[in-house]
């Protein structure tokens, strides 16, 4: 094609005005990646932007040959700027795949558009049911989980201790809910009560002091980011560490351990993963984190750093002919890479079926006063489906 | 539910209003003052959790860390007043909340660029941990008792500056009539400073006691500063008593409404109905209780005198 | 008046243009632009005209979202409905929130429309029907039974456009009606326009009613743009952005808050892609873009351009 010396001028121009990246032929795969890089969950999104970048990384830069460049976009943990950035990624940038994610409200926005307009979608973190349900596609996968999986792990767990009497706290919104709901799926003993508290609540002295009127047999917690490290660090404040047991979900990872430190130790959670998993491909991810970084990687990482890898796969498989869509869909759904998690299937809902283990705050290597890391327990489950595949119809 | 977690939750509601008054204290008297509304008053707030957590850290000692964290903030304040603010107090509300606004964006990212986005470790001195029993079945966390106990002692020593010293006779003077006390030839332009500066320490000193309890990580200023405008609104701007009885005020009902609404609602309608409604209207109740007095009392509860 | 009519006339070329470059995203970010522009728009009515300083505009942006939103969850897609129930009730919001607020003057109305807008904020994360915090996907498009269809990108940046430029012309019409005086005349000095036997209540009120409703069109927009919507639409936040754009382009002025709105959006939209630092730490640069603006072009950008003069 013999380009229009003019047209090809206005088009740079028009590209340097509004900051665009002139789009060249199919010779590299492009990733865009959709993560939430400013603001206080920013830590996050830094702890998966690593591991993708270790990723690559690992990968010598290629798929199949193919150099791969990855467009990070911040999407202020708004969904309109989620939305507007995939639709730029794949307008603009003309992506071959979009990752990341890790808010429901997001996913739930993001996801549809990818897919509609004909992209691969592969989550790294979000799990809403809508998308394991009624709303799966074909063209979307994730290398997470389904968000009620991890309490429902939590729920089986204190069933199988015989535990009555549990109290329960979540912030009062749909996750939250949701949340509550895994966790009573498999729990069905006697529940002390169910709170729910602000969105985003600093202070939990109120709910604490309500908490030791009820004098429960063990509480159960939701609170993930900030929240969950102000109410660790009130929990035990309040002299409710080693009274009353305490088990949580998404509320004790690597990321709030540096700041809770002891107040988090003895803590019970469940997760597909943890750092001490004993898999080859964790061990490296791990260890290679650690000395690039100098901090332990937590699941969101090692999820997005997985998301990579499953793309890998696919584009291997296809030989690098990324017109192939089927070809790489086909590929995916036989999760034929080493995930950090060791070996897992994919469900027809394009969910992973994987064991949830029971993860224990315990000291670390640097004693007491240091930065506690998690250990694996027990296996709760072994190979667990999600509860919502059978309503997915995928098309 | 029985006395003794009456007088818990009221001690509750005691300790977040003291907290809620010490940010608040600072931000009335500079809107009261200069006319500055100033959005970026929770940046003091975490600058003074910072700079605790990495003065305390540096010298080794808990009594030092506050030392420094509040000269620190209090530098902090100065430099943003003379550098930024200092032009604004003339202009209208609305460039000030822009530039404000602005501020915020630039000291969470400076705090991210130094210390990054994962929220650091703070932990309570070994000599205020542990709890006390206020008397039989209440045992109360020593830290907040702490907290109630400083922030009352601030609120006294504000009272005594206020009402009793030379400082004092000029802001309130300041606060009423801004023209004349530059007539009286006292330099204004220091008297801000001074004033900004002083505001700031408070804001620092309420961000260094919250750290240990709450997360210390950027943009945790913006969590409190919305609730703060609240109490200085219910109290009436400009004026120090209206501050306090806004700051407890709101600390009460914000924790009352968290501890009670749901079963109270529960006896009222049924008890399904509590169960979505109750949280809901507790996370809209300082809100309801900010448009209700507004709308009885357009000024606030204690509105400083003339303007 | 040159400028604005070019303006205005590069807009309306922008998606041939975008077709010409095979660069159809533009379309999309522009559209977008442009409805942020239009709630812009309708606060500079009251605020900038009216020195009315509402902190919860954001409230309609959600009124008008939930209302097409609710409607189509319940099957209800014919477009001019749901436009008429946007309108009507972000309205009627209006109204409510007006009569009692604007009995209040200076940061106590600015911090009582941002109370009203955290009720209804924190109502939206509880209202699980529609999806609590998540928030829901719009099921489909709004249908304007066959005579446009939202779901062409094109069609539905010229119907944005259309909009825009309409309420450019409205406001233009209000502001200078015997209406529009009684307003800005209430802004300057409340006692004069007493004391002319004028009650400035009851024109100001209907000021706030009208922004609000057109804020709500501004949301029936956003929510078939995003085709999703959630209680973030409402966040105070939100009301500050829509603000800044007001302030930012100029107050007070007919085309300021559209400059505004396409400086503010652009730029974060250039420099949060950006590699490296600046790409890291992008709200860093954009606060002190705000601060010096405020320090430096004290009318707004609107008050740099060549030949700029107050509206009216």
């Amino acid at each position: 094609m013999v380009r229009n010396p003019v047209r090809t001028l206005f088009a740079a121009l028009l590209a340097t005005l509004l900051g665009a990246a002139p789009a060249f032929g199919a010779d590299k795969v492009k990733i865009g990646f959709i993560t939430t890089l400013s603001g206080p969950a920013g830590g996050i999104g830094k702890d998966m932007k690593q591991s993708v970048e270790l990723a690559v990384e690992h990968l010598g830069g290629k798929m199949a040959g193919l150099p791969i460049e990855v467009i990070f976009g911040d999407d202020q943990r708004k969904p309109d700027v989620g939305v507007q950035l995939a639709r730029q990624m794949i307008k603009r940038d003309k992506v071959d795949f979009v990752s990341g994610i890790i808010w429901s409200n997001i996913m739930l926005a993001v996801a549809p558009v990818v897919t509609g307009e004909g992209v691969i979608m592969v989550g790294t973190n979000a799990g809403p049911h809508q998308l394991a349900g009624e709303m799966c596609n074909k063209r979307f996968f994730t290398t997470s989980w389904q968000n009620d999986s991890t309490p429902e792990a939590m729920g089986k767990h204190l069933q199988d201790l015989g535990l009555n009497d549990v109290y329960l706290i979540a912030p009062n919104y749909a996750a939250g809910k949701d949340m509550l709901t895994g966790f009573k799926r498999y729990f069905k003993g006697r529940i002390a009560a169910e709170v729910y508290t602000k969105l985003g609540q600093q202070d939990y002295q109120a709910e604490l002091s309500q908490l030791r009127a009820k004098n429960p047999k063990a509480v159960f917690v939701f609170l993930p980011g900030g929240m969950g490290i102000q109410f660790l660090k009130q929990y035990s404040q309040a002299g409710l560490r080693g009274q009353i047991p305490l088990y949580s979900v998404y509320t004790v990872d690597e990321l709030s351990l540096p700041a809770v430190r002891h107040a988090a130790l003895g803590q019970f959670e469940t997760r597909y993963w943890s750092p001490d998993l004993d898999v080859p491909a964790n061990k490296k991810f791990v260890s290679a984190y650690k000395k690039k970084y100098g901090t332990l990687p937590s699941f969101y990482g090692a999820q997005s750093y997985d998301g990579i890898m499953l793309i890998n796969s696919a584009v291997v498989a296809v030989k690098g002919n990324l017109k192939d869509q089927k070809g790489m869909i086909a590929a995916m759904e036989k999760a034929n890479y080493p995930s950090t998690r060791g070996k897992y299937s994919y469900n027809v809902n394009h969910f992973p079926i994987q064991n949830y283990y029971l993860l224990k705050a315990v000291t670390g290597p640097d004693g007491p006063a240091g930065i506690p890391v998690m250990q694996i327990q027990e296996t709760v489950f072994k190979n667990h489906k999600d509860s919502y595949y059978k309503k997915c119809k995928m098309k | 539910m029985n006395a003794t977690l009456v007088v818990e939750q009221v001690l509750n509601g005691l300790q977040f209003g003291v907290m809620l008054f010490l940010m608040a204290a600072g931000l009335t008297l500079v809107f009261g003052i200069m006319n500055l509304v100033n959005l970026a008053h929770g940046s003091m707030y975490m600058v003074g959790a910072y700079l605790a957590v990495a003065a305390t850290q540096w010298t080794g000692s808990y009594i030092a860390g506050i030392a420094l964290a509040l000269l620190g903030t209090l530098a902090v304040g100065v430099i943003t007043e003379v550098v930024a603010l200092r032009s604004l107090y003339e202009r209208d509300h609305l460039d000030q909340v822009l530039a404000t606004f602005g501020l915020i964006l630039i000291f969470n990212e400076l705090i991210a660029i130094v210390w990054g986005r994962a929220a650091l470790f703070s932990d309570i001195p070994q000599a205020l941990s542990g709890h006390i029993e206020l008397f039989t079945n209440l045992r109360y966390p020593v830290y907040r008792l702490a907290i109630i106990v400083v922030g009352l002692l601030v609120a006294l020593l504000l009272w005594y500056v206020v009402s009793r010293t030379r400082l004092g006779m000029l802001i309130r003077a300041g606060a009423s009539n801004r023209t004349m006390v530059s007539a009286l030839g006292v330099n204004i332009r220091l008297l801000y400073t001074a004033v900004f500066g002083f505001g700031a320490a408070l804001a620092g000193l309420a961000g260094l006691m919250a750290g240990p309890i709450y997360a210390v990580q950027p943009g945790m200023g913006e969590l409190i500063l919305i609730q703060v405008f609240v109490v200085i609104v219910i109290g009436g701007i400009g004026s120090i008593r209206g501050a306090l009885a806004g700051a407890v005020i709101v600390g009460m009902v914000d924790t009352m409404g968290r501890a009670f609404l749901k079963p109270l609602l529960g006896v009222l309608i049924s008890p399904t109905a509590a169960e979505s409604a109750g949280p809901a209207l507790a996370s809209m109740l300082i809100y309801l209780l900010m448009a209700v007095v507004l709308a009885l009392r357009p000024e606030g509860l204690f509105p400083a005198r003339g303007h | 008046m040159v400028l604005l009519v070019v303006g205005l006339a590069l807009l309306a070329l922008v998606p041939a243009g975008a077709a010409y470059f095979d660069q159809p995203f533009y379309v999309d970010l522009l559209r977008r632009v442009m409805i942020f522009a239009i709630a812009a728009l309708s606060l500079n009515l009251i605020l900038g005209y009216g020195g009315m300083v509402s902190f919860g505009h954001a409230a309609y942006l959600g009124i008008g979202g939930y209302s097409v939103a609710i409607l189509a969850y319940y099957g209800v897609h014919n477009g001019f409905l749901q436009l008429a129930v946007a309108i009507g009730a972000s309205a009627l919001v209006a109204l409510l929130i007006g009569a009692i607020s604007i009995r209040t003057s200076g940061i106590y109305f600015i911090m009582i429309t941002l109370a009203f807008t955290q009720m209804l904020y924190f109502l939206g994360i509880s209202l699980e029907e529609f999806g609590g915090d998540d928030g829901m996907a719009l099921a489909a498009r709004s249908d304007f039974a066959g005579l446009i269809d939202l779901g062409d990108s094109t069609a539905f940046y010229y119907v944005v456009f259309v909009v825009m430029v309409v309420f450019l012309y409205l406001i233009h019409r209000i502001v200078n009606s015997r209406f529009g005086m009684v307003i800005r005349a209430s802004k300057s000095n409340e006692a004069r326009t007493r004391a002319i036997g004028y009650s400035p209540y009851p024109y100001r009120l209907v000021a706030f009613v009208i922004a609000g409703a057109m804020c709500g069109v501004a949301g029936f927009l956003l929510v078939n743009h995003t085709a999703y919507l959630t209680p973030d639409f409402m966040h105070w936040t939100r009301s500050g952005e829509i603000m800044f754009m007001v302030i930012l382009g100029g107050i007070g002025t007919a085309v300021g808050p559209v400059l505004g709105a396409f400086v503010l959006l652009l730029l974060e939209d250039i420099i949060s892609g950006m590699a490296g630092f600046v790409g890291q730490h992008w709200q860093l640069f954009i606060g002190i873009f705000l601060v010096l603006v405020v320090l430096f072009a004290k009318r707004g950008l609107a008050g740099l351009l060549p030949g700029a003069r107050r509206d009216g």
